[in-house]
């Protein structure tokens, strides 16, 4: 592995009844694109959820890299001011608060400088094109009767827009139709191509990821990575489902 | 939602003549306000108010005789009316030492170094400038607004416009008007603080907009108060015309520190045949105030009157806005916003009678208690047997900040007709700690995370103000997730 963005190092996490990580390790370099399969209640929006500091989740054991810096112990806005992000598996809905102003405040916080207005206006305008968002959308409360669909390229755009460092999808495709997959997918690969970020795509349906690089693919089960390889562990997973790995 | 009230204990007469003499007979007949008839006497009657000092208030007012008159009148009344059971507690409220509320004598008023540290500090996070701190905080020479508000005066008289203090109203060119609209609306009979508001008001606004003119700027009683000096027990008498139409502001959001901590004031607003009202106010009372407000507004035929109402600070505040919906087609819109917080129990609300045909009212507010302030909503939506076709839809939402604090919701519907359509939706919830860390995951510390959560929730009411408005609304309502107001 290249130069390293993301260390896991022996992570265990638990919620109120329960560990659901179990001793996790993984390493993301930088550009790395790393995909996270696994069947329902594998733990794979626990994992998620505890890099990026999620308070729901108590880590229980172990410890988050970033950067060479251990972030276990931040809170979620500070890591994300260090560079992560993650993509909501269920977007949250802020009446009264706009998307543009929500990005914009966001962009604000995380630079610490006052924003160029037209600059960003003019990013906000061309990224919302790009995923497909009409233009109304920048002046709508954020997600606040958004379909399931325009909730996930909103949260695509607020990637575009931020360029973090590292970003986590969580299910971002899933509950998708497929014109709405394909715009996702358009938005990841816009990501992957003009920066120099990583992700971890979290998913089990294998469709978005026909159309992105995958530099490697974990397998999640019951809270333990339980097999890392490459692509091909997708169309494994594709033909063949989990059960291999769950025997293991 | 369709709702029919037939069997409440209350009764209206039918027969209503559209008068104002019968408007008052229906409120009082009727009000789960009225602060009248109780038999609980916690406060035995004070003596401190006398005939002498409410003839020498009237004196140094150059009050004409009738109003001398009424004022003693209004003094009767208030020595014989007992203080509210219901609500919340106002024992605070010293009434052996009434005088001193009305006449706080130039000691009480205190110097600079006697207000307190959060006063002085809020006047600079709300950046108010420097020239008024001392004003605001009373202890001051008058802010000298004079002259902007001598400038908005000329403006609008170019119009026919009449904006002026109640009190040289009362002596000029529209003597007459005054006392045919004076306390009709909200006669001191009402309740105990309307009574002593009779007695001894002093300051406060008269507009009179006449027929058919459109007053493009709105008018700020924020300058012509700082010029005249603000009171308690300020009136403000706004009648606008036929066809007329207007945008009158009131309030500002610097908290009014006085020793005094008692705010009687009262409103009568006129909306005639086919006119237009926005009556907008933010009030922000410093901590120790008890605000007993009264305010009323009469609509006529096709008139159509509009509150905004931003309620902050103040210790104890019973405050709801009454609309009568006399003639047909008359309409009111109420958009209020409420927020308690430590140390604090606001009980607020507002009340629709629908009287004329056709008549229609759409409520919305929004509640928010923090640090173990209590937050009562309190509505009450009467459909007369005369509105038929009318509408009314009520919609509140209270958000509380934490586990300590409170938010009650006492709606009141009293429907005496089959032919309308009256909805209430109500609903209570605390920020979601899912939502907070959504925004902090975009970069967003926690506590500004929950003041943009909380900033979005009263968006609503926001938008309804002119923006420098919103603006310091925005800002109170981040001070006050700070704490530090």
């Amino acid at each position: 592995m290249s130069d390293s963005l993301l260390k896991i190092e022996n992570l265990s996490a638990s919620i109120e009844d329960g560990e659901i990580l179990k001793n996790v390790n993984l390493e993301i370099g930088k550009s790395e694109t790393h995909v996270l399969l696994g069947p329902n209640g594998a733990g794979k929006s626990t994992l998620g959820n505890s890099i990026m500091g999620n308070p729901v989740y108590t880590i229980t054991e172990g410890k988050i890299i970033f950067e060479g810096e251990d972030i276990t112990g931040l809170s979620a806005d500070k890591r994300a001011k260090k560079g992560m992000f993650m993509s909501f598996q269920n977007p949250l809905e802020v009446p009264g608060l706009s998307l543009e102003s929500f990005i914009r405040n966001a962009i604000r916080q995380q630079s610490g400088k006052p924003i160029k207005l037209m600059q960003f206006k003019k990013q906000l305008e061309e990224t919302m094109e790009l995923l497909e968002i009409d233009s109304s959308y920048a002046n709508r409360a954020l997600n606040v009767g958004f379909s399931g669909g325009e909730k996930k390229k909103a949260e695509i755009l607020q990637m575009l827009m931020l360029s973090p460092k590292f970003c986590i999808l969580d299910e971002t495709d899933s509950g998708l139709d497929v014109d709405a997959v394909r715009i996702v997918g358009k938005g990841i690969q816009e990501y992957q191509k003009n920066t120099e970020g990583s992700l971890l795509i979290i998913t089990h349906n294998a469709k978005i990821l026909e159309s992105l690089r995958v530099d490697y693919t974990h397998i999640i089960v019951k809270g333990k990575i339980v097999a890392t390889g490459g692509p091909e562990l997708i169309e494994e997973v594709n033909k063949n489902g989990f059960e291999r790995f769950e025997e293991e | 939602m369709s709702d029919t009230v037939k069997d409440s204990a209350l009764h209206f007469d039918p027969a209503i003549d559209n008068d104002t003499d019968d408007i008052n007979a229906i409120l009082e007949s009727s009000s789960i306000y009225d602060f009248k008839d109780e038999e609980t006497d916690f406060y035995k009657v004070d003596e401190g108010l006398t005939e002498d000092i409410v003839k020498q208030i009237s004196k140094e007012k150059h009050d004409p005789k009738w109003m001398q008159e009424f004022r003693l009148k209004s003094l009767e009344l208030y020595k014989k009316i007992q203080i509210p059971d219901w609500g919340p507690p106002i024992d605070g409220l010293n009434m052996d030492n009434i005088v001193t509320y009305v006449r706080p004598n130039t000691k009480m008023k205190g110097s600079w170094d006697e207000v307190p540290e959060e006063i002085k500090s809020a006047f600079d996070k709300l950046g108010i400038p420097q020239a008024e701190h001392e004003y605001l905080a009373g202890v001051g020479a008058q802010y000298d607004s004079e002259l902007v508000y001598h400038n908005l005066q000329d403006h609008v008289a170019q119009q026919g416009v009449i904006y002026s203090d109640l009190e040289s109203a009362l002596n000029g060119e529209y003597a007459e008007m005054v006392k045919e609209y004076f306390m009709k609306l909200v006669p001191p009979t009402d309740h105990k603080f309307a009574a002593l508001h009779g007695a001894v008001w002093s300051g406060g606004s008269f507009v009179y907009v006449p027929k058919g003119v459109k007053v493009e700027i709105p008018l700020q009683s924020y300058f012509r108060l700082n010029a005249k000096g603000a009171g308690q027990f300020e009136h403000t008498l706004i009648i606008v015309d036929e066809g007329a139409d207007l945008h009158f502001i009131e309030g500002c959001s610097a908290p009014k520190w006085n020793v005094a901590n008692l705010h009687a004031g009262c409103v009568e607003l006129y909306v005639k045949k086919n006119a237009k009202l926005r009556y907008s106010t933010i009030e922000n009372w410093s901590k120790n105030m008890y605000n007993l407000n009264t305010k009323r507004a009469l609509v006529e035929e096709g008139g159509r009157m509009e509150w905004v109402s931003g309620s902050f600070g103040s210790h104890v505040s019973y405050l709801y806005p009454t609309t009568i919906l006399k003639g047909k087609n008359a309409v009111c819109d109420y958009t209020g916003i409420t927020f308690a917080g430590k140390g604090q129990n606001l009980d607020t609300g507002c009340r629709m009678v629908h009287v004329g045909k056709n008549t229609s009212s759409l409520v919305t507010t929004k509640s928010l208690s923090k640090d173990g302030g209590i937050g009562t909503f309190r509505s009450s939506v009467e459909i007369l047997p005369t509105a038929k076709k009318s509408k009314s839809s009520v919609d509140c939402q209270s958000l509380m900040l934490d586990d300590i604090s409170r938010s009650d919701t006492i709606p009141e519907m009293d429907v005496r007709t089959d032919d309308c359509d009256i909805g209430h939706e109500a609903k209570i919830g605390r920020i979601s700690d899912d939502a907070v860390f959504y925004l902090m995951s975009r970069g967003i510390p926690e506590d500004e995370a929950r003041a943009m959560i909380v900033s979005g929730f009263a968006d609503p009411i926001s938008k309804e103000l002119p923006l420098e408005y919103a603006a310091e609304m925005n800002n109170l309502i981040k001070l006050e997730m700070e704490g530090n107001m």
